[in-house]
């Protein structure tokens, strides 16, 4: 049994350890969330059997290629949300400026370093996996916008502090939208406005945020191409088109979005199965990884897109109840910007497969094939069950006050 | 953790607690302000609201309207594709392939897969060229440049062109000017491409977008140069052509004919295309095909052209153009019972199979140029020439009928008419004496015809020109075949006509003159000239051949034809082709057989021809034939044959002209003499002989 965790937070005195004789296996077993578990387990293997049945022809003499991948990216990510879950969380608040360093300098490495991919310089490439800096992005601007806010916590109704924040939070998602990648952006965004949230910032600060928000939108989109600056690209204006005048087909986004619809509505009640032709004669492109949702629309019809949109609420619920739970307020601006990001990234990613949502290339979370999103997202699990059985632990020891520091 | 699973304590707080939780109890759940509540409870609302959203939207596009979307999906991956059917092939009246079909390899270019820009030039090219080509000769000036095409398709040309042992330029000739005539057909680049290249470039689809290579039908003309102006060409049909009620239910991309045979025949033999449905992936590699309609092969036409004929005459004007003075001519032989062609040729001539490839525009200006005498050109049926003396039969039958002479009237012919200040002479200063209409047939006598010419102007209703109307002149004959000329006829409505023309067209220029005519009215002049065949008047070789048939078969004017029977892949009769004459003429019996007994003279003893035709077996086929010189200036004169022959199980007409030939006897007679040696198989020298007439 792995208490190490433990020890240290007891001798740093934050919070009185409980019994240590207590037996290892039992509180090995009560100490993580079942439901929370279930759904991501759900999920990995619904995410399995969605990609090794998309990718069957996709590499002609190897079928289980992205199968293979996909469950060591999963073996790996779970390696890691369980030596997270046996950790004390709370330490990484000490490691605020490492987190935040980190989330920047892997930003600008893959600016320098990166591989331009379909016009855009998301990757580094490594012999085995190549890394999307901004998937790991994503948690790491969780864990350190959080101990940031913590930091202030008694001055939150300050002005200051709310802007301090949102400046954190808006440096990653510049470097990210330069790469170019607006739906990561997006979700740094998110995941800010989600950490202001629960930390419980004032609503008047919200209203000013918005209006900035809107404001510097309009500057964007109307005032800085009339001056002559494009702040979106062309591929990002043709997909806002398309998905504005999804009835255009001629170009190559609406194109996706359409073959998409089309994937999913022929899908039915109970799916095609094997006749699934529009993702087996690559109709649908990047059907393994953006548009996984189709396939399984596709392939299982309402009752499949149904179980797997039922694991993610599994999961949300789960995570929102963790947040309650939670031993401190950075445990719980964790666990809120984790669901935010979670939340956001499914609905954005299924509205896009179904048109409702323009095409953005955010990745289904646990679904889409990739390493880095996964390892990313089963560090955020794993971080969400280290909430739950710190809090678990800290409930345990009676007439224990937490104090927010 | 402290433990409390087997405590009582904790069994009696359990009831308590959340089922699926292990909250150890309800006491030591950490504080949950109500700010933070709130708050949690928002995100829960929103998403309870973006689940639901999702779920409905799911409900719709999979439920609701999933068979929709199922259809979609099912249209998305069958692809139907035409597939051509190989046309009917075209026979001579014993079955004999003119026409047939080979298989080849070609590689086309998708001109939808062709910049916007080099189409639009390449149309603009095109413009150019057509104005080009409608400015008289001389002052064409320089061609219009091929539009050079755009970085990027060049380089995709070169590429292509490496494959296939072209060069760019090339390429970009043939895309431009296919794109200039066909704008959404198919672009051939190649034909008879070797199977390496095909496998190479069909391993590579991916490198030569907008490329593919194909099996296509092309036409085979196993007789060589026989019938080339006759059989036309074939095309993918113009978008124009599509909306013609000719082409009811032709589909883009369909092959039909464009000239010749093939046009007018082109709903037998074009067939229908089969239908292909191939299962494709999304980059358009085919999965799986099936026919789903098989293509049904075009009918054969079985024409009434004789190849053996066809095939002597083309000799026979070809010999005589190449060993003299002559630079083109044309023949027609038509059997005078129904019009049918019998054979039909046209010189300068060419391989029709030249044109079944692409083709240079510089090569095509080379074999088909004015310079090479225009070789497409049909002169048999769109050449009009003056007719010379070819035309004295129906001033005879005009002269008769309106009872200028009698068969029997004796006219002097002093060798020269006097009219007004005008002196009109025989050819060669000849003085026939007193003469009757068979002598004067016979040695053609022009003053004789000059006299009737003069006598007739004066009486109403213009009878020379009314008879040539009748006989089949002055209009087209109505032969199924495209781009037919009528000729003229010269009268006076005509010459007023042509007045009203010049005048109004000087006006529109304000110039002093246009050239069409000098404004003056119809004169005497004019219908002595007509009366021999010369001056304004013009005939094609075919209408001359309708007007003796219908002298020869007692006034039954023909409507000339190719097209006799359709039959299926396997030679039965699906449907027979009937023309009924065009009309019937009432020629008085004695006025017809003084006219025939004349030009029967003409063939023997001192007649015109009678030296081209010294050792022909006259009592087993009698040859009713009249020479003809036309003056054309500023050409030589045009040479003209013009012969019937009472068979009676294969009687002929055949005209015969040559361009510059001389006098009949000279050029235009002897191809006819080796013509009817060889439809009566006989055995002729057929000597050119120089004869006045």
């Amino acid at each position: 049994m792995r208490r190490g965790g433990g020890d240290r937070v007891s001798v740093r005195g934050a919070i009185q350890q409980p019994d240590r004789a207590a037996p290892s296996m039992r509180s090995l077993l009560l100490g993580f969330d079942p439901g929370l578990a279930l759904a991501v387990i759900g999920l990995a293997v619904c995410s399995l059997i969605a990609v090794a049945a998309a990718t069957a022809d996709d590499i002609e003499g190897d079928p289980n290629y992205f199968l293979q991948r996909q469950a060591a990216y999963f073996v790996v990510g779970g390696f890691i949300a369980v030596l997270l879950w046996r950790t004390d969380y709370s330490r990484l608040r000490e490691l605020k400026y490492v987190t935040y360093g980190a989330l920047i300098a892997a930003l600008l490495a893959v600016r320098v370093l990166g591989d331009v991919s379909r016009g855009s310089r998301r990757a580094i490439d490594f012999p085995f996996f190549s890394f999307q800096a901004s998937e790991l992005g994503k948690v790491l601007l969780i864990v350190s916008l959080a101990a940031f806010t913590v930091d202030r916590a008694r001055r939150l109704q300050d002005r200051r502090t709310t802007a301090r924040i949102v400046l954190l939070g808006l440096i990653p998602a510049a470097l990210v939208m330069l790469q170019p990648d607006l739906g990561s952006a997006l979700v740094s965004v998110v995941i800010t406005l989600a950490v202001l949230l629960f930390a419980g910032t004032p609503w008047r600060h919200f209203a000013a945020l918005t209006a900035l928000g809107l404001a510097a939108i309009a500057i964007a989109l109307a005032v800085l191409p009339a001056a002559g600056v494009n702040v979106l690209h062309d591929y990002q204006k043709e997909r806002l088109t398309a998905f504005l005048h999804p009835s255009d087909t001629s170009s190559d986004e609406s194109y996706q979005q359409n073959q998409s619809r089309i994937a999913i509505g022929a899908g039915e009640k109970t799916g095609r199965g094997d006749q699934a032709t529009q993702t087996k004669l690559n109709f649908l492109p990047e059907h393994h990884t953006d548009f996984v949702f189709a396939v399984v629309g596709e392939r299982w019809g309402f009752a499949g897109a149904a179980l797997v949109l039922s694991l993610y609420a599994l999961l949300i619920w789960r995570g929102l109840r963790i947040l309650t739970i939670s031993k401190n307020l950075f445990g719980a601006l964790v666990a809120g910007g984790i669901i935010a990001m979670m939340l956001f990234q499914v609905f954005v990613n299924v509205g896009m497969t179904i048109g409702i949502m323009p095409i953005t290339g955010i990745p289904l979370p646990l679904m889409s094939y990739g390493g880095s999103s996964i390892v990313a997202t089963m560090i955020a699990i794993g971080l969400l069950q280290s909430i739950y059985a710190q809090g678990q632990s800290a409930a345990a020891s009676k007439g224990r006050v937490l104090t927010f520091q | 953790m402290r433990s409390h699973g087997g405590s009582p304590h904790g069994d009696v707080l359990r009831p308590t607690k959340r089922s699926s939780g292990v909250v150890p109890g309800l006491d030591n759940r950490p504080p949950l302000t109500p700010q933070l509540a709130l708050r949690v409870a928002i995100l829960g609302g929103v998403a309870f609201a973006l689940f639901a959203i999702v779920f409905l939207r799911l409900w719709y596009l999979q439920v609701l309207s999933g068979d929709d979307y199922r259809r979609a999906a099912l249209d998305n991956r069958v692809r139907k594709v035409a597939v051509p059917a190989p046309r009917g092939w075209i026979v001579d009246r014993n079955g004999r392939q003119l026409v047939t079909n080979r298989v080849a390899t070609v590689v086309q270019l998708d001109p939808r897969r062709i910049p916007a820009e080099h189409r639009d030039a390449a149309l603009e090219w095109g413009r150019a060229m057509g104005q080009r080509d409608a400015l008289p000769d001389g002052h064409k000036g320089e061609p219009t440049p091929i539009p050079k095409p755009p970085a990027s398709l060049e380089r995709r040309f070169a590429a292509l062109g490496s494959v296939l042992g072209m060069s760019a330029a090339s390429i970009n000739e043939r895309v431009v000017q296919q794109i200039a005539t066909t704008p959404y057909a198919n672009i051939r680049v190649r034909v008879d491409v070797p199977r390496t290249m095909r496998n190479f470039l069909l391993e590579r689809r991916a490198s030569f977008p907008g490329v593919t290579v194909q099996q296509v039908y092309l036409r085979r003309y196993p007789a060589g140069t026989t019938a080339a102006q006759l059989v036309g060409t074939i095309g993918e049909i113009a978008p124009d052509d599509l909306k013609a009620e000719r082409y009811r239910g032709v589909v883009q991309g369909t092959v039909v004919g464009k000239e010749g045979i093939e046009w007018a025949y082109d709903s037998y033999l074009r067939g229908d295309p089969g239908v292909q449905s191939i299962t494709i992936d999304a980059a358009g590699r085919p999965k799986s095909q099936r026919l789903a309609r098989e293509p049904r092969p075009g009918d054969q036409l079985r024409t009434s052209l004789d190849a053996g004929l066809q095939q002597a005459g083309q000799r026979a004007l070809a010999r005589s153009i190449q060993g003299g003075p002559g630079s083109a001519g044309a023949f027609v032989a038509l059997d005078p019972r129904n019009g049918q062609v019998l054979a039909m040729g046209s010189y300068p001539t060419f391989k029709p199979s030249v044109l079944s490839k692409p083709i240079s525009q510089q090569r095509y200006d080379a074999i088909f140029g004015p310079r090479a005498g225009s070789p497409r050109f049909n002169r048999a049926i769109s050449g009009g020439y003056p007719t010379g003396s070819t035309f004295k039969p129906i001033t005879a039958l005009a002269g008769l009928d309106k009872g200028l002479i009698t068969p029997d009237s004796p006219v002097y012919d002093p060798g020269v008419l006097k009219v007004g200040t005008q002196e009109f002479r025989n050819a060669r200063g000849a003085v026939n004496g007193t003469i009757s209409l068979r002598r004067a047939l016979q040695v053609s006598s022009d003053v004789f015809f000059y006299i009737l010419g003069r006598d007739a102007n004066g009486l109403p209703g213009q009878a020379i020109q009314s008879w040539a109307r009748k006989l089949g002149l002055g209009h087209t004959t109505g032969v199924d075949l495209p781009s037919e000329f009528g000729g003229t006829i010269p009268d006076r409505a005509w010459r007023a006509r042509l007045k009203k023309l010049e005048e109004a067209c000087e006006r529109k220029r304000k110039t002093s003159s246009c050239g069409i005519s000098d404004k003056r009215p119809w004169s005497l002049g004019d219908n002595i000239n007509l009366a021999v065949g010369q001056g304004d008047v013009q005939a094609t070789p075919l209408q001359m051949a309708v007007a003796y048939a219908a002298i020869g078969n007692g006034g039954k004017v023909v409507r000339p034809h190719l097209g006799v029977v359709v039959e299926d892949y396997g030679g039965r009769v699906l449907q027979s082709i009937k023309v009924p004459a065009a009309r019937h003429v009432k020629i008085d019996e004695g006025d017809r057989q003084a006219v025939l007994d004349g030009l029967r003279l003409a063939t023997i003893g001192d007649g015109t021809s009678a030296g081209v035709f010294s050792d022909w077996k006259h009592d087993a086929f009698p040859i009713y034939g009249k020479t003809g010189t036309a003056e054309r200036k500023p050409h030589g004169d045009q040479s003209w044959y013009v012969a019937y022959v009472a068979h009676k199980s294969k009687p002929i007409v055949i005209a015969t002209t040559v361009e510059e030939g001389g006098f009949g006897a000279e050029a235009a007679a002897p191809i006819t003499c080796r013509m009817l040696a060889q439809w009566f198989d006989q055995k002729s020298r057929c000597a050119a002989a120089v004869v006045t007439e």
